[in-house]
């Protein structure tokens, strides 16, 4: 995958099949200290220690249309060829947290990308889901929760067209502003 | 710049707009979306589909994501639910591809057979 934000998606796709409320994605950029984490935490149905020791391995998979699971295992090896790490927490009926480190200089590291899209996407995937997307960089923050913007529309779809059409441009707006250098 | 303040007024245009509708034609379109299907270009196929319904200010559709079934070499796939009418399963499908299925299919009711899983199996 050739953006970060794809994997974003991907990660935060499991959190929807476990069946999660609420999913709350950060990402931290901090040139100074040459470090970026992105973390991607959901109220799912977690996983039980055997489960989890087996999450990064590519042939543990929940599914029954195929043997192989490769979201997390991509993340990981992303991770780590950046000269970072990925790690996972999560208990039963409690929820799940992963969190992949990076190190900004590396030269395998890919764009960020698209976050707005994943954001829409993962919205449209299901809009009862609550997502929430933070991003720090380099001391400016930007924060954004569609709990809040599903309170402000009272009763208009967060689906409408015309919604997401502005949820794009507010996204991409504050998003490219927090990220400038 | 974007503010919050805008989207109330978005939420009374389209409130509006709410209530004047009538057609509820139950289409569902659903996207792929397990790692296959985003490797494979899912997330543009969807935005697409969304971009392509806003401008034609189609707002009866349902648009969702739907797991893997194994077929992972076909990703992206898009399927097409009318009621009343057999599921269609597109293949291998792009942006281009996502656009027309809406325009074609959704719009004027024609399946694009040559873009459809039957075609291959």
């Amino acid at each position: 995958m050739k953006e970060l934000s794809l994997y974003i998606l991907d990660i935060a796709q499991n959190s929807i099949k476990a069946g999660a409320k609420n999913i709350s994605i950060k990402l931290e950029i901090d040139h100074k200290k040459d470090f970026m984490k992105v973390s991607i935490e959901d109220d799912g149905c977690g996983m039980d220690d055997e489960l989890l020791k087996k999450a990064f391995d590519p042939f543990t998979t929940t599914r029954k249309e195929r043997k192989v699971g490769l979201g997390l295992p991509f993340f990981k090896e992303l991770a780590l060829q950046c000269g970072g790490d990925a790690k996972i927490r999560s208990q039963k009926g409690v929820g799940t947290y992963v969190e992949g480190t990076f190190k900004l200089s590396s030269i395998d590291l890919i764009p960020i990308g698209d976050i707005p899209s994943t954001i829409i996407s993962l919205i449209v995937s299901n809009s009862d889901v609550d997502v929430s997307f933070e991003i720090m960089s380099d001391g400016r923050k930007f924060s954004f929760n569609t709990l809040d913007i599903k309170k402000l529309l009272n009763g208009v779809k967060i689906t409408e067209p015309s919604v997401l059409r502005w949820l794009i441009e507010y996204l991409e707006e504050n998003i490219n502003c927090v990220m400038e250098v | 710049m974007k503010s919050i303040e805008e989207l109330e007024k978005i939420r009374k245009e389209t409130l509006e707009k709410v209530n004047l509708r009538k057609d509820r034609n139950g289409i569902r379109i659903t996207v792929g979306m397990a790692t296959c299907g985003i490797a494979a270009g899912a997330r543009p196929v969807m935005m697409a589909i969304l971009d392509e319904l806003g401008k034609r200010n189609i707002t009866d559709v349902v648009v969702a994501e739907t797991g893997c079934i194994g077929m992972c070499k076909y990703e992206p796939m898009v399927d097409v639910y009318v009621p009343g009418q057999e599921k269609v399963t597109y293949i291998k499908v792009d942006e281009n591809k996502a656009r027309q299925i809406v325009a074609e299919h959704v719009v004027n009711g024609h399946p694009i057979k040559e873009w459809t899983i039957s075609s291959v199996e």
